[in-house]
C-alpha cells in the first residue's frame, strides 16, 4: 500500500451470497485490490438502509461501494432492488448536503466474479481518489499532518 | 392520513443557519407512515445535517428525538428536556405539530422541516394520494364516496366537466376522471338516481375560507 492509497477510504458493504463470496475467491485466487477498501458483509445488500450510507461518510468514509447480487439472481429475490433505489434516494441527499453522489455507488456481481468486483473495486477507489479526500475529512487529515510533521 | 413531504437540506440549511444545538424532531403518527417525519426519517435527516454542517463549515450539533404525537400537550411534554437543551428545533410533524411545539414553548424557534401536503391515502407502495380537502361539510353520501370537491380538478358537483379523455382527467390526464369513477361507482351501487337531483352550489364558509375552525365538543370540557 503506498501513501498515496492511504489517502482515502471506502467503505465496501458487501452481500453475504455474492460479493463476499467474491472478494472471499478473490482472496483465494491471490487477485490484488486496492487495500484503502473495508468491506462490511450484509446479510443482502436490500438490509441496507437509508443512513447506513449517510452514516458511513458521517464515520470518515470518503466513498461507498454497494455490491450486491446481478439483478434477478437476489438470493431474496429482491433485495438488491431496494438497494438500488435506497443508494438512488442517499445520493440525492449527499448532493443536497454538499457531498459529490459519484462516492456512492452500487454495482452487481455474482459469487464467482472475483475479477468483476476486484475491477469494480479499483474503479471506485480511482473515482474516489479523482474526488478527492471527502469534505469531512479534509479538515480533520490537516490536523494529524500537523501532528505528525 | 395527513401526508407530508420533506424540505430539501439547502432549504433547512437556510432556514437554520446562524443556530447551533439543533433538535431534530419526529412524530410517530401520520408522518411516520407517509415516511416524511418519523423515526427513521429523522435519522437521515439529522445525518444529512451533520454532513451537510461538516462539508459546509455551518457549526450545527444535532440531536435527534421521536415523540409519539406532536399535535397533543401529552407526548410534547416527553420532549421538554431535549428541547429546552437545544437552540432551535426543526420539527418534521405536519404543520400542526409544528405550530403545537411552538405554542408550548414561546421563546423557542420552531420551524417546519417538511412540507405538510394534503389528506390522503396510501394508495401502494410508496404513492399517496390527496382524498379529501376538508371542506367542513361532507357530501360523499351524495357521490358513491368519491369526492367531487378534491378528486375533479374544477370541483364539479353536477357532472363532469365534458373534456375527459377514456377515463382521463383533462386537466391533467395522470389522474382519472373523478366524474368517470362518480358515475362507475354510483353504477355499481345502484344509486345512478342520485345524479338526477340537481346540487346548489357549495357553501364554502365551512371550509377554510372562513378562517382557522374550531370544533367544541361542550360534552368533553370541563
Ligand atoms: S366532501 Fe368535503 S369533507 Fe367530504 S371528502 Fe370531500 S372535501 Fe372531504
Ligand atoms: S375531466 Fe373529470 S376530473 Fe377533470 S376536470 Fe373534468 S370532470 Fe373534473
Amino acid at each position: 500500500m503506498n501513501s498515496n492509497n492511504k489517502e482515502i477510504t471506502v467503505v465496501a458493504f458487501c452481500c453475504l451470497y455474492c460479493a463476499y463470496a467474491a472478494a472471499d475467491l478473490a482472496g483465494s485466487m491471490r487477485i490484488q485490490y486496492p487495500a484503502n477498501v473495508r468491506i462490511v458483509r450484509t446479510p443482502c445488500t436490500g438490509r441496507l438502509e437509508v443512513e447506513f450510507f449517510l452514516k458511513a461518510f458521517e464515520s470518515g468514509a470518503d466513498g461507498v461501494l454497494v455490491a450486491g447480487c446481478e439483478e434477478g439472481s437476489c438470493h431474496f429475490k429482491e433485495g438488491n432492488l431496494v438497494a438500488k433505489r435506497r443508494v438512488n434516494y442517499a445520493r440525492k441527499y449527499l448532493q443536497e448536503s454538499g457531498l459529490e453522489p459519484e462516492r456512492l455507488r452500487m454495482v452487481n456481481v455474482s459469487s464467482a466474479m472475483a475479477r468483476q468486483l476486484t475491477d469494480h473495486i479499483k474503479d471506485m477507489v480511482e473515482t474516489v481518489r479523482k474526488l478527492g479526500p471527502s469534505p469531512l475529512n479534509k479538515a480533520k487529515r490537516r490536523q494529524q499532518q500537523e501532528i505528525k510533521s | 392520513m395527513i401526508v407530508a413531504e420533506r424540505k430539501t437540506i439547502p432549504e433547512i440549511v437556510d432556514i437554520l443557519k446562524g443556530h447551533k444545538n439543533i433538535l431534530v424532531l419526529g412524530c410517530g403518527t401520520c408522518v411516520t407512515v407517509c415516511l416524511a417525519g418519523g423515526e427513521r426519517e429523522v435519522s437521515i435527516m439529522a445525518s444529512a445535517l451533520r454532513i451537510a454542517s461538516r462539508a459546509q463549515n455551518l457549526g450545527f450539533k444535532v440531536s435527534e428525538l421521536t415523540i409519539e404525537r406532536q399535535c397533543d400537550n401529552i407526548f410534547i411534554e416527553q420532549a421538554a428536556e431535549a428541547i429546552e437543551k437545544a437552540d432551535a428545533v426543526l420539527s418534521l410533524g405536519c404543520g400542526a405539530g409544528v405550530q403545537a411545539i411552538a405554542e408550548r414553548f414561546a421563546k423557542k424557534p420552531v420551524y417546519a422541516g417538511l412540507n405538510t401536503k394534503f389528506l390522503g391515502i396510501l394508495e401502494e407502495r410508496g404513492t399517496w394520494t390527496e382524498k379529501c380537502a376538508q371542506c367542513g361539510e361532507c357530501v360523499l353520501a351524495e357521490y358513491g364516496g368519491i369526492c367531487p370537491v378534491t378528486r375533479c380538478a374544477k370541483h364539479l358537483l353536477n357532472g363532469p366537466c365534458g373534456g375527459s379523455r377514456e377515463d382521463r382527467c383533462e386537466v391533467n390526464p395522470d389522474r382519472a376522471c373523478a366524474w368517470q369513477l362518480i358515475y362507475k361507482r354510483l353504477k355499481d351501487i345502484g344509486q345512478l338516481d342520485r345524479l338526477e337531483k340537481i346540487s346548489a352550489p357549495k357553501k364554502w364558509g365551512t371550509s377554510l375560507s372562513g378562517g382557522p375552525r374550531v370544533i367544541v365538543r361542550e360534552d368533553h370540557r370541563i
